[in-house]
């Protein structure tokens, strides 16, 4: 049985856990443009934590410092009690089969099937399955989010809502604890939005999965969130549930509900 | 004195970006022998860069026999030495011409090749995809690609020598009256050792070269799209400077082991 999306206020009565991912003072810069100033977060087990701003503030940042695509400055980050300062390469890329990716802009592999698609890190793994249990894998993946039939597709012949989906049955395969997503509803119609926003609530009640989600669109915050980070200038400049911020009085927040 | 600081910004830039080809060389010896190996991978390369390359690396071989043995002709008849033809083009063929034209050609097609799929994988995250899903890309995507320049190069080479050998020898055959037979007789007795060492050798690391800068240009791309354009022209123009400077080397190379 899966543990169900536990409240804030859940979480306050369950007393203290150990958060799956934790942010501490993270500071980025692009030169001298700084992007990151100083950034806190917690993320806890089954949790569903939205993180919005405005284009440009660094929420794809911060989501890259948290895999360290990106190296953070300044700061520490602990992924799944691993410190990311002090980890090597070798249990970096087993700590990150850990943490699921959905980029912003799908990035499957474009000389690949569908299949190819996601047998791709089931073959890269130390501890490989066997091409029947690997099959069975992909089929179930796809099979979650409903395009079983696309498997021998190139991405080329697939919509934006598909390739979507794939990327996130591709994230999927490797069942990790933790899934990031970055903008995923950015640049889909409003019907598909509300598809792929399903489709992470239903994952995440199947696989058990806490994620970090950065988006534009506020109903995919509503729906979707426990908590909700507003990132203003580099900061948490204001953090809560959907509804706590809505009713918040504070201009800056007010302009993200408006 | 705003020239002077773009001068030295240049300077700079240079020298910084052959810094990080050193760096990156210097990764792919690291990664190269570390498992797990990307056979399959390699293989596919392998067939990419080397089969699919023999029908422009063997028309361009064939003409560039055709051209060779038309130009110098009249001359050598001139001085009485048309005896000599197959000896001289098949000795420039073999040392210097076929490498040098081979290698530049492949650094158009497979160096810019290589620039611009890495670059646009880069530029849509692919590789970033790879990164967080636990695999090395540097390994999958980069030493696959530079070994397989390293070994289909040097195949590429030796047929393009072939096929440039049987070019000239048709125009023997047509203007000289010279069969076949004495014309590929009068080729191989000429030919010495000395002279298909240094050219075989020096083809394995024209294909270091062309895989090398293909893969770091597009490795490195930014800006979008036109960077991937930009990765793809600067793989062929660094690549090809690079393949005139290997070759200076390798004659004066060469030529020191001709004296010993």
């Amino acid at each position: 049985m899966n543990a169900p999306m536990q409240t804030v206020e859940e979480r306050r009565k369950r007393g203290p856990q150990t958060p799956l991912i934790r942010l501490r003072d993270i500071h980025k810069a692009f030169g001298d443009h700084q992007v990151i100033r100083g950034f806190d977060l917690e993320l806890y087990e089954g949790e569903n934590v939205v993180i919005i701003g405005k284009s440009g503030s660094g929420k794809s940042v911060l989501l890259k410092c948290i895999v360290r695509l990106l190296q953070a400055d300044k700061g520490q980050i602990e992924v799944l009690g691993h410190n990311l300062e002090a980890i090597d390469q070798y249990s970096l890329d087993q700590l990150r089969v850990d943490v699921g990716f959905l980029f912003q802009g799908s990035a499957l592999y474009d000389s690949m099937t569908v299949r190819e698609n996601l047998e791709f890190p089931l073959r890269r793994h130390p501890e490989r399955m066997g091409e029947e249990a690997e099959e069975k894998l992909i089929r179930e993946a796809l099979d979650s989010v409903g395009l079983g039939s696309a498997i021998d597709l190139m991405p080329e012949e697939l919509s934006g809502g598909m390739k979507r989906r794939i990327a996130l049955a591709r994230t999927l395969i490797l069942k990790p604890k933790v899934i990031l997503y970055d903008e995923p509803t950015s640049g889909l119609d409003p019907i598909t939005s509300k598809e792929i926003i399903q489709l992470i609530m239903d994952i995440q009640e199947k696989y058990n999965t806490a994620a970090l989600i950065i988006t534009h669109d506020m109903d995919c915050a509503r729906v979707i969130s426990n908590r909700v980070v507003i990132l203003v200038e580099g900061t948490n400049y204001a953090e809560g549930t959907y509804e706590e911020l809505y009713r918040s009085e504070d201009p800056k927040v007010q302009a993200f509900f408006k | 004195m705003k020239q002077e600081v773009a001068y030295w910004r240049s300077t700079r830039n240079v020298f910084r970006e052959i810094g990080e080809v050193s760096l990156f060389a210097g990764r792919f010896f690291r990664e190269v022998w570390r498992p797990p190996y990307e056979f399959r991978e390699f293989v596919r390369q392998s067939y990419l860069i080397g089969y699919q390359s023999l029908p422009l690396v063997g028309v361009t071989g064939f003409i560039m026999g055709l051209v060779l043995t038309l130009q110098t002709r009249p001359t050598m008849v001139n001085f009485g030495a048309e005896g000599l033809m197959p000896s001289m083009v098949g000795i420039a063929i073999i040392r210097e011409i076929g490498p040098v034209i081979t290698a530049l050609i492949c650094a158009g097609k497979i160096g810019s090749g290589m620039g611009a799929e890495l670059g646009s994988m880069k530029v849509t995250e692919q590789i970033a995809a790879m990164e967080v899903s636990g695999t090395n890309p540097f390994k999958y995507l980069v030493v696959t690609r530079i070994l397989a320049s390293v070994v289909m190069l040097p195949l590429l080479v030796i047929i393009a020598d072939s096929i440039g050998l049987v070019g000239s020898s048709l125009v023997e055959y047509v203007k000289g009256d010279v069969s076949f037979r004495l014309y590929f007789t009068k080729v191989f007795d000429s030919l010495q050792f000395g002279d298909l060492l240094p050219a075989t050798i020096k083809s394995f690391f024209f294909g270091f070269a062309i895989g090398l800068v293909g893969c770091y240009k597009g490795y490195h791309s930014r800006k979008g799209t036109a960077g991937v354009g930009r990765a793809a022209n600067a793989a062929v123009v660094v690549t090809s400077m690079l393949l005139f400077i290997i070759d200076f080397i390798a004659v004066l190379v060469a030529d020191i082991f001709y004296k010993l």
